[in-house]
C-alpha cells in the first residue's frame, strides 16, 4: 500500500444557497480544491452525496459531476451512507490511491436541501434509519437522538447543560470560521429555550439544513512531494464499519459501536492511540452525539463524555479539541459534504491556516463521520510530515 | 409515504408480533431474518413475542413527520419485551409525567396513520401503561 | 350444546363529561343527565377506531375461550362505523388474531345490533356444525352531530365473542329475531352525521322491536321474567332499558348489573354486548341470562343463555368489563374531543 497525501482543499461558504444548485455548489468547491493542489488534471473522483434524487430529483450524480467539472472522462462514483457519505468518499479515494489504482484522486461531498420544503427534507434525511420498524411509527432523527439523550441521561448522570455545552463550543468556535453556516455565539440559555423538538433535544441542540460541498485532493506521499507540498498531510489510518440500523436493535442504545470499531481499525492502521491525537472532528448532528462520539473514540470512560464537557477538556484550549471548525452544529450539515468538509479542517489546522481557531502545535488530527443513529461509521486519522 | 404492498407485507409483524429465533443461538430476529446475526445460521423457528415489556427510554416528539402532523406531540419509546427483544413503539393513553424509564407496558394494536384522505389506514403496535402510579 | 366459549371487552381510556358538552351547547346539562341517566361517555382516542377496538375485545375473548385462533371457522365484525366504506373490518381482525386464512368472513351492519348480528349468525353455523368456533364482534366509534342530543350519548367500545360447541362457558338456550321497515333513524352515503326522527325512534322502533322479541322468546321458550337473573337490553341512554324492563315485567335489580351506559354512554353496536360482558363477569353456574338488542331500521335480537361452571375457570382470564370502565381514565374538554373526533373543518 502507497502512503496517501491530502495536497488539496476547497470548500465555500455554507448555508442557504438559493442562487446556487447542486452542481454549481460541487464545482465552485471543486475547482478551488483543484487550484490549492496545484495539480494539472485528477484520475478519478468519488462523491459522497445522501440523497440527490429526494432533495433534488437527480442521481447519476458520478456522471453529472465528472461532467460539469469538465473531467469526463475520468472515473467517477458516487457513494452513499447516509449522513457518513462524506467520509465514505474519502475512504474510497484513499483506497484509489494506496492501492495504486489512480493516482491523483478527488475526494467530495455536497448536498443541496433547500429546493424542497421543510417536510419533503425530514423525510429525506429520515430514510437513514429502518423505514419499517422506526419511521413507519412516527419517530424522527431528532427523536431517535432523543432516545439516547434519555438514556445516556438515566445510566450516566449526563445533565441537560452538559448537552448544551457542546452546542456553546461549537458556536464559539464556528465563531471564528468564516465559511460556517452560523458563525455567532450562543449561551446555555439560548439552547435552553429554544423550542423542545423531541424531549430533551432542543432546536439549539440540533444540526441545521444547509446547502454545501466540500472537495480534497488526494495523491501519493511522493508526488506530494514533487508538488512541493510543506507541510505534506498524510492520511495515515483509515477504519470503517457498520451497526444495525435500528437504534433499539442495539444491546445498548448508548454506545456507538461502528465509531468504536472504526476507530480501532484507524488507531490500528495508524499505530497511534487516543492520547496521540491533538484534535478531532466529530459527527455532532446532535449535541449528545458528540457526547457519545468522544466517548466511543476513546478519549473519555463510558459515560463521561458529558463531564468532559463540561470541563472544557474539548474546548479550543482542552485537553482534546473538539469541532474547533464548529461542528454540525455552527459550520452547517450538508449531509453527504459533512465528512469531507471534517478533513478540510483537519489540514487546514495542520497547515496552521486556522487563524483565530488555530490549534497550537498540531501534528495528529482525526476525523470521525457517521450515518444514521451509527449504522455507519468512518474514522480517519492525519498526521503532519 | 407508503405504499399498499409495502405495508402488507409487514403485517404478520404489525399485527400479530411474529418473529424468527434462531434455532442455534435463541437470537430473536424481529423481523424475521433470513440469517442470524449473532452465529451465522440460516435455521430460525416463528414465534410470537410478548405483548409485555419495559420502557428502556423514551421521548416526546414535538416536531412530527409530515403523516402525523395531527397526532403531535405524542411520547415514542424503546419498549424490552419479556423475551428480550426490543421494539420501537409510541406510548399512548397517559400524560407524558406518567411514563418513566423502567415502567412496564403492554401493546395494544393501534391506527399509526392513514395516507391522506384517500389512501389506505395503516395499523400497527404501541405501548399501553400497564401502571400509572 | 352450543354457545359462548369466550368473551372479552374493550373501552378506551379517555371520557367528556355531559357538562362539557352542554357548556359549549349552551344546554342544560343537570336536566340532560337526568333525563338521559348518563354522566359521561367513552372518546375513542385519535390511534382508535372500530378495528382497533374489535381486536383488543377480541383478543380478550381468546383469552378466555383458551382456543387456537387458527380453528376458528369465522370472523364477523358488526358496526355502523366501520373505517372503511369499502374493505372489511373483519379481514384486519382475523389477520390479528390468526384467525386467516382458512376462514369465512363478513363485515355486518344495523345500526346498534349489527354486533348481535355478527354473534347470531356465528351461533347459526356452530349449531349447524358448519364451523367449530366463530368470532362475533359488535364495535363502535359512533358520531353525534354537533350539538344535537345524541352528542351526549354517542361514545366507543366494543365486545367480542366466540362461539362455539366445546368449552362453553353459556350455552344457547333460543334466539328469537323480530324486525320492520321503520325508518327512525338513519344516515344516507356521504353525509357524516346521522339523521333520527326524534320522539319517533322511542315508541315505535326501540319499544315496540325489544318488546315484540322478548314476547317473541318468552313464549318460544315458555319462560317468565323471574327466571332470569341478568336481563340486558340495548342501552341507548339510562333510561330506555328501564322502561322497557318495566314493561315486560323485569325488575330493577335483574337490568343494573349489566347497565354500563351512565358511565361510558351508547356504544350503539357494542351496546348491548358491552352489557352481556358485564354480566358474565358477574354471574355464577346455573344462572339465565335474558339479552336483546335493537338496532334502528329496526329490529331486535333476542337470547337466552345459560351459564355454565366453566364459567368460574373463564372469567378471570382477562379484564372484567366493570373493571376496565373503572381503571385510569383521561378526561378531555370540548376542544380535544372535537379534534379526536375529526369534528373540525381545516379548510
Amino acid at each position: 500500500m502507497r502512503e496517501v497525501a491530502v495536497v488539496g482543499i476547497g470548500m465555500g461558504k455554507w448555508g442557504e444557497l438559493w442562487k446556487k444548485s447542486l452542481r454549481d455548489i460541487f464545482v465552485e468547491a471543486a475547482l478551488a480544491a483543484i487550484d490549492d493542489a496545484g495539480v494539472e488534471r485528477i484520475d478519478s473522483m468519488y462523491i459522497g452525496s445522501m440523497s440527490s434524487g429526494l432533495f433534488v430529483g437527480q442521481e447519476h450524480i458520478a456522471s453529472l459531476l465528472a461532467d460539469y467539472l469538465g473531467a469526463v472522462p475520468i472515473p467517477s462514483a458516487r457513494v452513499e451512507s447516509a449522513c457518513a457519505s462524506g467520509g465514505l468518499a474519502l475512504r474510497q479515494g484513499f483506497i484509489d490511491v494506496a492501492s495504486g489504482m489512480n493516482d491523483i484522486v478527488l475526494v467530495g461531498g455536497v448536498e443541496k436541501m433547500t429546493d424542497v420544503g421543510a417536510g419533503e427534507a425530514t423525510f429525506a434525511l429520515g430514510t437513514a434509519a429502518d423505514q419499517e420498524y422506526e419511521c413507519y411509527q412516527g419517530v424522527t432523527f431528532p427523536g431517535l437522538y432523543a432516545l439516547i439523550a434519555k438514556a445516556h441521561m438515566h445510566q450516566y448522570g449526563t445533565t441537560r447543560e452538559q448537552m448544551a455545552l457542546v452546542a456553546v463550543k461549537n458556536h464559539r468556535n464556528g465563531s471564528k470560521n468564516s465559511a460556517a453556516q452560523y458563525p455567532f455565539e450562543i449561551t446555555v440559555d439560548d439552547v435552553l429555550k429554544s423550542t423542545l423538538v423531541a424531549d430533551p433535544l432542543r432546536l439549539l441542540d440540533c444540526s441545521p439544513i444547509t446547502d454545501g460541498a466540500a472537495v480534497a485532493i488526494l495523491c501519493p506521499v511522493d508526488l506530494a512531494r514533487e508538488l512541493k507540498k510543506d507541510p505534506v498531510i498524510k492520511i495515515i489510518g483509515s477504519g470503517q464499519a457498520t451497526d444495525f440500523i435500528a437504534l433499539h436493535s442495539k444491546d445498548d442504545i448508548t454506545w456507538l459501536t461502528a465509531t468504536a470499531k472504526a476507530a480501532e481499525r484507524a488507531y490500528k492502521m495508524a499505530e497511534k492511540k487516543p492520547e496521540d491525537i491533538d484534535f478531532v472532528e466529530v459527527h455532532d448532528c446532535f449535541t449528545i452525539a458528540e457526547i457519545c462520539v468522544t466517548e466511543a473514540l476513546g478519549f473519555f470512560e463510558k459515560g463521561q463524555g458529558g463531564k468532559a464537557v463540561e470541563r472544557g477538556l474539548t474546548s479550543l484550549e482542552g485537553k482534546i479539541p473538539v469541532n474547533t471548525s464548529g461542528g454540525l452544529k455552527s459550520k452547517g450539515h450538508p449531509v453527504g459534504a459533512t465528512g469531507v468538509a471534517q478533513a478540510v479542517e483537519v489540514v487546514k489546522q495542520l497547515r496552521e491556516e486556522a487563524d483565530e481557531r488555530q490549534v497550537k502545535k498540531a501534528r495528529i488530527g482525526m476525523t470521525q463521520n457517521m450515518g444514521g443513529t451509527g449504522g455507519s461509521a468512518l474514522v480517519h486519522i492525519f498526521e503532519k510530515v | 409515504m407508503i405504499t399498499p404492498q409495502r405495508y402488507w407485507r409487514e403485517i404478520p409483524q404489525r399485527y400479530r408480533l411474529e418473529a424468527g429465533k434462531c434455532r442455534r443461538c435463541g437470537y430473536v430476529a424481529f423481523p424475521p431474518r433470513l440469517i442470524c446475526p449473532r452465529c451465522k445460521n440460516r435455521e430460525f423457528e416463528m414465534i410470537k413475542l410478548k405483548d409485555e415489556g419495559k420502557i428502556v427510554s423514551y421521548t416526546i416528539i414535538r416536531v412530527p413527520p409530515e403523516q402525523f402532523s395531527d397526532q403531535a406531540p405524542y411520547a415514542i419509546g424503546i419498549i424490552e419485551l419479556d423475551n428480550e427483544v426490543k421494539i420501537l413503539a409510541q406510548i399512548v393513553d397517559c400524560n407524558f409525567d406518567d411514563i418513566a424509564i423502567g415502567k412496564r407496558a403492554e401493546i395494544e394494536l393501534r391506527k399509526i396513520r392513514t395516507e391522506g384522505e384517500e389512501g389506505i389506514i395503516c395499523y400497527g403496535y404501541k405501548g399501553v401503561l400497564i401502571e400509572y402510579d | 350444546m352450543a354457545g359462548i366459549v369466550g368473551y372479552g371487552a374493550y373501552i378506551p381510556r379517555y371520557r367528556i363529561k355531559v357538562e362539557e358538552i352542554a357548556k359549549v351547547w349552551g344546554a342544560d346539562a343537570p336536566s340532560y343527565k337526568k333525563g338521559l341517566m348518563l354522566e359521561e361517555k367513552s372518546v375513542p382516542s385519535p390511534d382508535e377506531d372500530t378495528v382497533t377496538i374489535a381486536v383488543e375485545a377480541a383478543k380478550n375473548a381468546l383469552q378466555r375461550a383458551d382456543i387456537d385462533p387458527g380453528e376458528i371457522g369465522a370472523v364477523y365484525v358488526g358496526s355502523e362505523s366501520h373505517p372503511y366504506a369499502v374493505k372489511p373490518s373483519g379481514t384486519i381482525v382475523a389477520e390479528a388474531v390468526g384467525a386467516t386464512p382458512d376462514c369465512h368472513c363478513a363485515d355486518f351492519e344495523f345500526a346498534c345490533k349489527a354486533g348481535t348480528e355478527a354473534m347470531y349468525i356465528c351461533y347459526g353455523l356452530v349449531k349447524a356444525g358448519e364451523i367449530k368456533f366463530g368470532l362475533a364482534v359488535g364495535a363502535d366509534t359512533s358520531q353525534g352531530a354537533p350539538g344535537d342530543a345524541l352528542e351526549y350519548s354517542a361514545s366507543a367500545g366494543g365486545a367480542a365473542f366466540i362461539l362455539g360447541r366445546e368449552k362453553v362457558v353459556a350455552e344457547v338456550e333460543a334466539t328469537y329475531s323480530f324486525m320492520s321497515d321503520t325508518p327512525d333513524f338513519w344516515r344516507r352515503e356521504y353525509q357524516y352525521y346521522p339523521q333520527h326522527g326524534g320522539r319517533f325512534t322511542g315508541e315505535q322502533a326501540y319499544f315496540k322491536h325489544i318488546q315484540g322479541a322478548a314476547r317473541g322468546i318468552l313464549e318460544k321458550t315458555k319462560s317468565q321474567p323471574k327466571d332470569f337473573r341478568y336481563v340486558i337490553f340495548h342501552q341507548p341512554n339510562g333510561k330506555f332499558p328501564l322502561n322497557v324492563g318495566k314493561m315486560l315485567g323485569f325488575t330493577r335489580e335483574q337490568i343494573e348489573p349489566g347497565l354500563l351506559v351512565p358511565k361510558i354512554g351508547n356504544t350503539y353496536s357494542g351496546s348491548s354486548p358491552l352489557g352481556l360482558t358485564a354480566a358474565l363477569d358477574a354471574a355464577r353456574p346455573g344462572e339465565r341470562i335474558f339479552l336483546v338488542s335493537f338496532g334502528s331500521g329496526a329490529g331486535s335480537d333476542a337470547f337466552i343463555f345459560q351459564v355454565t361452571e366453566r364459567i368460574n375457570e373463564v372469567r378471570d382470564k382477562a379484564p372484567k368489563t366493570r373493571e376496565m370502565i373503572d381503571r385510569k381514565k383521561f378526561y378531555v374538554d370540548y376542544g380535544t374531543y372535537a379534534k379526536f373526533r375529526g369534528k373540525i373543518l381545516k379548510a
